[in-house]
């Protein structure tokens, strides 16, 4: 038990400072950054305790926009998708998610895509509606959350892929 | 009483969820109004510091770069100094009231509608809100936040930030602002539309902030359009500065600003 606890404080440390230091610095094409750090809350093993899990999501966040300097958005973006968690957990995992018995790393490549798909999609849309806070910007918006959604999909897919077998 | 608290209990995963939301939301806003966000800002100790040791390893890939930089920077200098004899005397009284501090970015960016640097000096160096940041090519920002090893800059890259500028051949003075779109070109508003422009034009600061000296560098005039009304120009300013690759910054310290402060003061 302690060790799970260790390797999500690990995960959390890594995922934040990989984030700051590496991922918001690639710009790729100018402006297309991924977001790398919600892959904490997707990979978050499933738990009754909803309430540790949304009050640690919004510490991610938080810490991600004390270094980023971007007000409470990657906070508010995070604690939403942590929340409707739940919801796409059954949506793409079916039965196997009502026993609790889902570890992504046994899942089928296919549903997890769609899990990762939908969850990353929900959380930049929110983040970059909050980013860019003008309602006449909705093509900006739609357009940074399409590409900057597939970069931190693609990134995920490959970390998940890549540290799959060490995984407990 | 209790049917409340039953209620609470059994929607505590809303409830909580509602409660960090709304703080989110909160911090949000504040940020998008200018001096408001007070606590979540990169220029604490811990990021300051993180952010500070990584940098020793970026660095390197950039130190071509940066010599050159500084090598034109020491070129131009040198013919100011081989010219002195020209300079009209004015200048020199005005240069005397501003102190210049070296400064390493320790974190930029530029792909956000608000954008801000963190820069490796503090309170501790007697940097204060409201110094200017220049580079030697032109003007990057203006002192936002600051602690005791490291401030913060709002960039001239945020939607949020006004400098006061003019134009260099005629005296004009506008306001700098930016939409939030290319970190290259900047908006330059509140000219009047009777004075001549013309495409490349050099715009500079203006000096009656008390922020910037004047005749900082700022850009040349891209485009330029009238505003809805007809009676103002929209000029796009492209910087002399590359805003996505500063390195050593200068901070600009203004040693009047309480007289000009007091003066201001008394004035309302």
């Amino acid at each position: 038990m302690n060790n799970i606890v260790f390797i999500h404080i690990l995960r959390f440390l890594f995922l934040v400072l990989f984030q700051t230091i590496v991922c918001s610095n690639i710009n790729f094409l100018g402006y297309i950054n991924p977001y790398i750090y919600v892959l904490f809350i997707l990979l978050y093993p499933i738990t009754n305790n909803r309430l540790l899990f949304i009050f640690i999501s919004f510490l991610l966040g938080l810490s991600v926009d004390v270094f980023l300097d971007s007000g409470g958005t990657h906070a508010a973006a995070s604690i939403a998708i942590a929340y409707i968690r739940p919801l796409f957990l059954k949506f793409s995992f079916g039965a196997v998610y009502e026993y609790h018995a889902v570890k992504f790393s046994n899942t089928d490549f296919s549903q997890r895509l769609v899990y990762f798909l939908m969850l990353i999609f929900i959380h930049h849309f929110i983040l970059f509606s909050l980013v860019v806070f003008d309602q006449n910007e909705l093509l900006l918006i739609i357009k940074q959350t399409f590409y900057s959604g597939i970069f931190t999909l693609l990134l995920c897919l490959l970390l998940t892929t890549l540290f799959s077998n060490k995984k407990t | 009483m209790q049917q409340l608290f039953n209620f609470f209990i059994r929607n505590k995963t809303f409830v909580l969820f509602l409660v960090l939301f709304t703080c989110a939301l909160s911090l949000t806003i504040q940020s998008h109004e200018y001096h408001r966000s007070k606590f979540i800002h990169s220029s604490n100790q811990v990021t300051g510091s993180i952010y500070g040791t990584f940098h020793g390893i970026s660095q390197y890939y950039n130190l071509k770069n940066e010599n050159k930089l500084l090598l034109e920077e020491n070129s131009q200098l040198k013919t100011v100094v081989f010219n002195h004899k020209n300079l009209a005397q004015v200048d020199r009284v005005l240069e005397s009231t501003y102190n210049i501090l070296p400064s390493l970015v320790y974190k930029n960016s530029f792909t956000l509608p608000n954008n801000y640097l963190t820069l490796n000096m503090g309170s501790n160096d007697f940097i204060k809100e409201e110094d200017g940041v220049i580079t030697s090519k032109g003007i990057v920002g203006i002192i936002d936040k600051t602690s005791a090893n490291y401030s913060r800059v709002l960039s001239i890259l945020n939607t949020n930030s006004r400098v006061n500028v003019k134009l260099k051949k005629t005296n004009h003075f506008g306001i700098l602002s930016w939409d939030g779109k290319s970190p290259e070109i900047t908006q330059l508003k509140d000219v009047q539309d009777l004075v001549k422009i013309a495409v490349g034009d050099t715009v500079v600061t203006s000096g009656y902030s008390s922020t910037f000296p004047p005749n900082i560098p700022v850009g040349s005039i891209q485009s330029y359009r009238l505003n809805d009304t007809e009676d103002l120009y929209i000029i796009d300013v492209k910087l002399f500065n590359d805003m996505t690759s500063l390195e050593h910054v200068y901070i600009i310290k203004n040693t009047d600003i309480n007289e000009l402060k007091a003066l201001n003061i008394s004035d309302e």
